[in-house]
């Protein structure tokens, strides 16, 4: 059993969670994620790991609700236990001095790149970071991601924090300006917007990694379902990635795959009691 | 008992049929298909039994189990003694009375098989295990094993891993499974339903291990938690036993269409995930009308689940005709008392979608049989002009696996086959001093019986090890 020791809220539905983990910890690289079995009979959900500390046997996990699942993950007390935590799984971020390197989030992918740049700005890049959401209250680790970049961009979509608009209006700026063009480029969030920074970066050519998340059951290449067609080729997302040369991605069969059990969900949101629908809804919307 | 028949009389029993759950039923429920026997059928077939001197079924047994004794036990019945003999030889008897492919093994060799059908050797042995896990207080008596002061780390909770640990620890040795998933007994858990293995059986199997000191841990992935390496600095010797763990795909169109599963998917949401119970909120396709693609026991596994989640038409579609199908013999037989429909002599060419990506159709091609291949088995070839096409809304792949590289990554120095297998010699042994392997990682896919019979080896070969490096 895997304790959870600490559960703070940073966004509507957003958690960060500190769960006891000893020997993720000690083994876990940048890039990597756990698979999550909250309680006994359900499903197995896929979580980046955002920091660990090996000497406190400890493991960090952002968490949004968006499911029975996630609901139950991040509605664990401090002290309360989650069933089955497995991992680390996927390969480490392939981290190279660069230079000049971009960081874009989105939502809760902000907290999938807060990992990324640390190692990105650890390994010597200079690192700007894009974040973006819906409003204020979306916009999480701005602080925190802060203490290792060059700059944090704030988007909103409404415009009550930072500039409105969308990342990759603010990536767009980035990249017109000459002394700041980044040489690479990482980005994590909802698909749609890893693809618009996708067909941003393409015609540049800047080098763009994506992080993917298909649906995944094993995380150990066990059940194929996690495929993904990256040039034209089919990979799976759990030992092949999660992250991939955005360039490459089949972003429409991502996107695709990605609704496969949307009724199914719906369903079971639907079977919630009224106040945890709520919650989902709020975010799903 | 056995004592009053005559040579006569016992030639004139007939093979006991095994009762099994009607088959309209049993295509919409998830209850075990086959009941087993009762004392009196038990008794009475293993009347059957000629007692041969020299005992060629055992030859055919990969473990190794006194099947005359066991039986000559059952005869007389004296069940605590036949289950004595049988839990002496076989981790798992209760496991193996239920899929092992017997038909192949002990009771092709069976003299009695020829003339009136060989003695239903798997039933008993299925009926004395499961006596034997009614009445655990009938069976206490043998001595705790001298601790060896020796610890092995077994990669891999299947059947090689657990045949493993419980030949080791009863020989006095401790015993560390890690097991990847969050639930014990690899395929035997995630792949094979429970109307062919009931997941209580598994439970009970491991439970008995866990009391003879057997300690289990979930959700440790070697390779990735932790490396082999590591558990060798631990340990004084390792097992992996760790499966064939990447689906092969079909490379066709229309692979990635919803609807598209591997076997291994498929199975895993139902078996281990419970998508097939409506208290568990595990996510599965129900297809009114299901395509599985494959002759194995995989395929029927799939087709049979697919059957029972509903389907009005669930199909077998593979590319040799049945003589060459590699599934057991019963599971085509109860795959098709169930309505599963057998499509053979074709293969797939494209499956079909519509424009929201979900599957609607498999485009498939005529096949005849050529010269025979590498196998041995004759070769499918395709009849010009001659596709056709099927209106599915599921379709499952289940044309087997190849080896999963996340241990092996991690173990550069591990020596593996071309095809990424690990390799070793006949007693389990890897390139890696004190650490030995088995099962569908050294095999590829293979059955149950063959993974136990190579753990019960390299058990034999890991206590030699422990004991010359004392």
């Amino acid at each position: 059993m895997f304790e959870v020791l600490q559960n703070d809220t940073l966004a509507p539905n957003v958690h960060r969670l500190v769960i006891r983990a000893p020997r993720i910890a000690k083994a876990r690289k940048s890039g990597q994620f756990v698979i999550i079995h909250p309680e006994k009979g359900g499903e197995r959900i896929p979580l980046t790991i955002a920091d660990a500390d090996p000497q406190a046997g400890t493991i960090t996990l952002f968490v949004q609700a968006v499911g029975p699942s996630t609901l139950k993950i991040v509605g664990t007390p401090v002290g309360d236990s989650l069933q089955d935590i497995a991992g680390p799984l996927g390969k480490e971020t392939e981290i190279e001095r660069w230079g000049k390197v971009a960081c874009v989030g989105g939502g809760v992918g902000t907290a999938v790149l807060y990992p990324l740049a640390k190692a990105l700005a650890d390994a010597g890049n200079e690192v700007t970071t894009i974040i973006g959401g819906r409003a204020k209250p979306f916009i999480i680790l701005a602080d925190a991601l802060a203490e290792f970049s060059r700059e944090v961009l704030i988007t909103t979509e409404d415009g009550s924090l930072g500039k409105q608009g969308f990342v990759t209006n603010a990536l767009q700026e980035l990249i017109d300006d000459p002394e700041l063009c980044p040489q690479a480029i990482f980005a994590v969030g909802p698909v749609p917007m890893m693809r618009a920074v996708c067909e941003l970066t393409r015609p540049y050519g800047i080098k763009t990694i994506v992080s993917l998340n298909p649906i995944m059951i094993d995380g150990t290449g066990m059940c194929g379902g996690c495929r993904v067609k990256i040039d034209n080729e089919t990979k799976f997302a759990c030992v092949d990635g999660p992250e991939f040369d955005g360039h490459q991605v089949d972003f429409a069969l991502l996107m695709d795959r990605l609704t496969m059990y949307r009724e199914q969900e719906a369903k079971l949101v639907g079977e919630l009691p009224p106040e945890l629908q709520k919650k989902i809804i709020k975010v799903k919307k | 008992m056995k004592k009053n028949l005559s040579h006569k009389e016992i030639m004139a029993i007939k093979r006991v049929k095994m009762p099994e759950q009607d088959a309209q039923d049993r295509s919409r429920n998830f209850k075990e298909v086959n009941l087993g026997l009762n004392k009196e059928q038990a008794i009475r077939e293993a009347q059957r039994c000629l007692q041969c001197k020299s005992q060629p079924c055992v030859d055919g047994c990969p473990v190794r189990v006194r099947i005359p004794e066991f039986i000559e036990a059952v005869a007389e019945g004296d069940l605590p003694e036949a289950a004595r003999i049988l839990l002496a030889d076989n981790t798992l008897p209760a496991v193996c009375g239920r899929v092992c492919p017997q038909e192949d093994q002990c009771e092709v060799l069976c003299v009695r098989g020829a003339k009136s059908g060989p003695v239903a050797i798997g039933y008993l042995e299925r009926f004395v295990a499961d006596w034997a896990m009614e009445h655990p207080e009938e069976l206490t008596g043998g001595k705790p094993p001298q601790p060896s002061g020796k610890s092995v780390a077994v990669v891999g909770s299947g059947p090689a891993g657990l045949t493993m640990a419980g030949e080791l620890a009863g020989m006095g040795h401790s015993v560390t499974i890690f097991e990847a998933l969050h639930d014990t007994g690899g395929v035997l858990r995630y792949g094979i339903p429970e109307f062919r293995l009931p997941k209580r059986i598994v439970d009970l199997e491991v439970t008995r291990l866990q009391n003879l000191g057997v300690s289990i841990e979930c959700n440790v992935i070697v390779g990735k938690t932790v490396t082999l390496e590591e558990l060798s600095e631990e340990f004084d010797a390792v097992f992996i036993g760790n499966g064939a763990g990447l689906p092969v795909m079909l490379d066709l169109d229309g692979e990635n269409l919803k609807g598209v599963y591997s076997a291994n998917e498929y199975l895993t949401r139902v078996n281990l995930m419970g998508a097939w119970r409506n208290d568990v909120p595990t996510p599965i396709i129900h297809g009114r009308q299901v395509a599985v693609i494959g002759g194995g026991n995989t395929a029927m596994d799939a087709v049979r689940t697919a059957r029972r989640l509903g389907a009005e038409r669930a199909i077998i579609l593979y590319r040799r005709s049945e003589a060459e199908m590699p599934a057991r013999i019963e599971e085509i037989k109860h795959a098709k008392e169930e309505g599963i429909e057998f499509i053979l002599l074709a293969a797939p060419l494209e499956i079909l979608g519509d424009e929201q990506g979900w599957v609607t159709g498999l485009r498939c091609q005529k096949m005849e049989l050529g010269e025979p291949d590498a196998s041995g088995r004759r070769r499918p070839v395709p009849i010009p002009g001659t596709t056709f096409e099927l209106e599915v809304d599921v379709v499952v792949n289940a044309i087997g696996t190849r080896a999963n590289p996340l241990l092996t990554a991690t173990a550069p120095n591990l020596k593996l086959s071309p095809k990424g297998n690990i390799e070793t010699d006949n007693t389990g042994a890897t390139n890696l001093p004190g650490v030995f392997a088995g099962g569908d990682i050294v095999r590829g896919g293979a059955t149950v019986i063959l993974a136990m019979g190579d753990g019960k080896n390299a058990a034999a070969a890991i206590d030699a090890y422990l004991k010359k490096n004392d």
